[in-house]
C-alpha cells in the first residue's frame, strides 16, 4: 500500500465503524425500550376516591400506581401552619398553596423521597414528626403539613401526583 | 515462514500422553493444562492458613450454584407466587428446608471466607505488583457478589426483601435529572413489583455465572505471577516451593473441613440467626418495617452510605468505598510487601480491618446519635487509609529487609 492510499484506508475504517457503530446502537433501542412499564401496567395509571366519608382531620391512604398516595383532609390549625411557614425555613421552598388545589385536600405520594419508605403519620395513632405531618422510621425524614420536608437526610417534598376534582368530593388522580 | 518451521511450531502442540488420554489430550489439552496448573503447579512453601480461604470461597460458589440450581425447581418469580413458593419450599418439599437453608447460611460463609481473603490480601500484600489484576478481578467478584446476593435477598418477597429492594434500587434516583426515569427503566414499573422480581431472579441467575467466569481469570492471572506468600519475598528456587498437589489440595480441604463444620453448626442449630424474622412476613408495600436492615455481609456499606448527610453523596461514597481499593496497587508506594516487614502499614492495616468491624457494627444500629458520628469517622478512616496513607506510610516509613522464604521458615523453628 502506497502512502497515498493510507488516509483512503483510514476513511474507510472509520466509516465502517461508525456505521456498525450506530446500527449496534439502534438495535439496542427495542431491548432498552423493552424494559420499561408495559401498556397493561400504564393502564392501571389511574384512581378515583371519593372523598365524602373523610372527616376533618382523618387520613386516607389509596393506591395509585403501586404506590401509596397520602390524602388528608386538614383542620383549620393544620392549613395556618402550612400557610404561615416561611420559605427561608424550608429545604426544598415551596409555598403551600402551590401543592394543594382545596386548602382543606392534600394528596401527595406517601413515598420518602430519600429511599422510598412510607412514612408515618396516617394513624391517628401515629407519630407525626416535630412538625406534625408525618415522619419516615427508615432514616428520619421530618414532613409537615403540607407534606414538605423540614428535617432529615430526604431531599424533596412528596411530589404531588396530577389530579383533577371530578366533583367537589370526588378525585380522579393520575 | 518455511515449512520445516511450522512443522516445528506443530510438535510443540503434540499430547505428552499417549493411548486414550493421549487421543483426548491432542485434541482438547485440557488434561496438560489441569496437570500443569494444579498438579506440578509450584506454590511457595511458606504459605498459611490464610492462603485457604480462596478455595473454600470457591467451594461456597460451587455449593450457592447446585442448592440454587434444586431451589429454582421450586421457586415461582412472581410477586403473587414468590413468598408461597419459598414457603411451599419449606413445607412441603422434601428436603426443601435443608436446601434453602444451606443456600442462605452459605452466602454467609461465602462473605466471611471473602473477607478474610482480601484482609489476606491487604495484610501480605498481595495486591501489589505483579499482582494488580489478579487483585481487580478479586475485587470485581466482590462487588457482583454483593449485586447478585441483594438480588437473592429480595426473591423471598417477604418485607426485609420487598423493602431493602426498594430502598437500594432508590439509590438510583439520587442521579442527577434522570435518576427516577432510569429506576423506572430497572424495575419495569414504577415500584419493585411484579416486573422486578422476576427480573431480578434472571439477574441473580446471571451474575451468579458471571462470578464464575470471573474466577477462572482471577485464576489465570494468579498462575502467571504465582501465589504471593507470608514473607512478599518470591521464591528464588525448586527449594523455596511445593507442588499444588497434595501439599495444597489436602491442606486447603483441611481447612475447608473446619470452616464447613461451623457452617454446619450454624446450618442445623441456629438456621435463622442471620437472617431477619420480618422476612417470614410477606412483602405489603403498604407497611414499612420500622427498622429497615440490610443483610450482615452489607452493614459496613450500609453505614458508610448513611454517614454522608446528603443522598447523592452517600451513594457515591458507598460506591466509591470499593472502587477506591482498587486503586491500593498504585497508592501505595512501598517497595516492600508483607505486613511482617512494614512496622507503620502493619498498623493501618491491622486498624482498617477493625474499622471495617466497627463499620458494620454501626450500619445495624438506627442512624442518629453517636451512631452516626462514629460512623463518619469511620468512613473517613476508610478513605483516609487509601488516598492518605497508603502513599505517605510507603514513603515515610523504614521496612525492615524482608526475609527470603527459607530464612523465614528457619526463623520460624528456632
Amino acid at each position: 500500500m502506497s502512502e497515498n492510499n493510507k488516509p483512503r484506508r483510514d476513511f474507510i475504517k472509520l466509516s465502517a465503524m461508525t456505521l456498525g457503530g450506530v446500527g449496534a446502537a439502534s438495535l439496542a433501542i427495542p431491548f432498552i425500550s423493552s424494559m420499561n412499564p408495559g401498556k397493561d401496567t400504564l393502564a392501571l395509571a389511574s384512581t378515583e376516591i371519593d372523598l365524602a366519608p373523610l372527616e376533618e382531620g382523618q387520613s386516607l391512604t389509596v393506591i395509585w400506581r403501586g404506590k401509596p398516595v397520602f390524602i388528608k383532609h386538614r383542620t383549620k390549625k393544620e392549613i395556618e401552619d402550612a400557610k404561615n411557614t416561611s420559605l427561608t425555613d424550608l429545604i426544598d421552598a415551596e409555598e403551600d398553596s402551590v401543592r394543594v388545589q382545596n386548602d382543606k385536600w392534600l394528596v401527595v405520594l406517601g413515598v420518602c423521597t430519600h429511599l422510598g419508605c412510607v412514612p408515618l403519620g396516617q394513624k391517628v395513632s401515629d407519630t407525626k414528626g416535630d412538625f406534625g405531618g408525618w415522619f419516615c422510621p427508615c432514616h428520619g425524614s421530618h414532613y409537615d403539613t403540607s407534606g414538605r420536608i423540614r428535617k432529615g437526610p430526604a431531599p424533596t417534598n412528596l411530589p404531588v401526583p396530577p389530579y383533577v376534582f371530578l366533583t367537589d368530593n370526588r378525585i380522579k388522580i393520575g | 515462514m518455511s515449512s520445516n518451521d511450522l512443522q516445528g511450531y506443530k510438535k510443540t502442540l503434540n499430547s505428552p500422553y499417549t493411548g486414550i488420554k493421549g487421543w483426548i489430550d491432542s485434541r482438547l489439552p485440557l488434561i496438560r493444562m489441569m496437570e500443569a496448573e494444579y498438579l506440578k503447579f509450584p506454590v511457595p512453601k511458606s504459605l498459611n492458613y490464610f492462603w485457604s480461604f480462596g478455595g473454600i470461597a470457591m467451594f461456597c460458589l460451587i455449593g450457592l450454584i447446585l442448592t440454587g440450581i434444586f431451589l429454582g425447581f421450586h421457586y415461582k418469580p412472581s410477586a403473587d407466587d414468590a413468598f408461597d413458593s419459598v414457603e411451599r419450599i419449606m413445607r412441603d418439599v422434601s428436603f426443601g428446608w435443608l436446601i434453602r437453608y444451606l443456600h442462605a447460611n452459605l452466602v454467609s460463609f461465602f462473605f466471611i471466607a471473602t473477607f478474610i481473603h482480601i484482609f489476606r490480601a491487604l495484610y501480605f500484600g498481595s495486591y501489589k505488583a505483579p499482582r494488580e489484576l489478579v487483585y481487580i478481578f478479586g475485587l470485581t467478584m466482590f462487588m457482583l457478589m454483593m449485586a447478585t446476593a441483594f438480588l437473592g435477598y429480595t426473591l423471598p418477597w417477604g418485607q426485609m426483601s420487598y423493602w431493602g429492594a426498594t430502598v437500594i434500587t432508590n439509590l438510583f434516583s439520587a442521579i442527577p435529572v434522570v435518576g427516577d426515569a432510569i429506576l423506572t427503566l430497572l424495575l419495569g414499573d414504577f415500584t419493585v413489583g411484579d416486573s422486578a422480581v422476576n427480573r431480578f431472579y434472571v439477574l441473580h441467575w446471571l451474575l451468579a455465572f458471571a462470578i464464575v467466569g470471573l474466577v477462572v481469570f482471577h485464576v489465570i492471572t494468579l498462575h502467571m505471577t504465582g501465589s504471593n506468600n507470608p514473607t512478599g519475598s518470591e521464591p528464588q528456587s525448586w527449594d523455596e516451593t511445593v507442588s499444588f498437589h497434595p501439599y495444597v489440595t489436602i491442606k486447603d480441604l483441611n481447612a475447608a473441613i473446619f470452616f464447613f463444620i461451623i457452617l454446619a453448626f450454624i446450618l442445623f442449630y441456629y438456621p435463622n440467626i442471620l437472617g431477619h424474622s420480618d422476612n417470614y412476613i410477606k412483602a405489603n408495600p403498604m407497611v414499612t418495617p420500622a427498622h429497615i436492615v440490610p443483610e450482615w455481609y452489607f452493614l459496613p456499606f450500609y453505614a458508610i452510605l448513611r454517614a454522608i448527610p446528603d443522598k447523592l453523596g452517600g451513594v457515591l461514597a458507598m460506591f466509591g468505598s470499593i472502587l477506591a481499593l482498587g486503586l491500593l496497587p498504585w497508592l501505595d508506594t512501598s517497595k516492600v510487601r508483607s505486613c511482617l516487614f512494614r512496622p507503620v502499614w502493619r498498623i493501618c492495616v491491622l486498624l482498617f480491618a477493625v474499622n471495617f468491624l466497627v463499620l458494620m457494627y454501626m450500619g445495624g444500629k438506627p442512624a442518629e446519635g453517636i451512631y452516626v458520628l462514629i460512623s463518619r469517622i469511620g468512613t473517613a478512616y476508610w478513605f483516609l487509609f487509601i488516598f492518605v496513607l497508603a502513599p505517605l506510610v510507603g514513603f515515610l516509613e523504614t521496612p525492615r529487609q524482608p526475609l527470603t522464604i527459607s530464612n523465614y521458615l528457619q526463623s520460624k523453628k528456632a
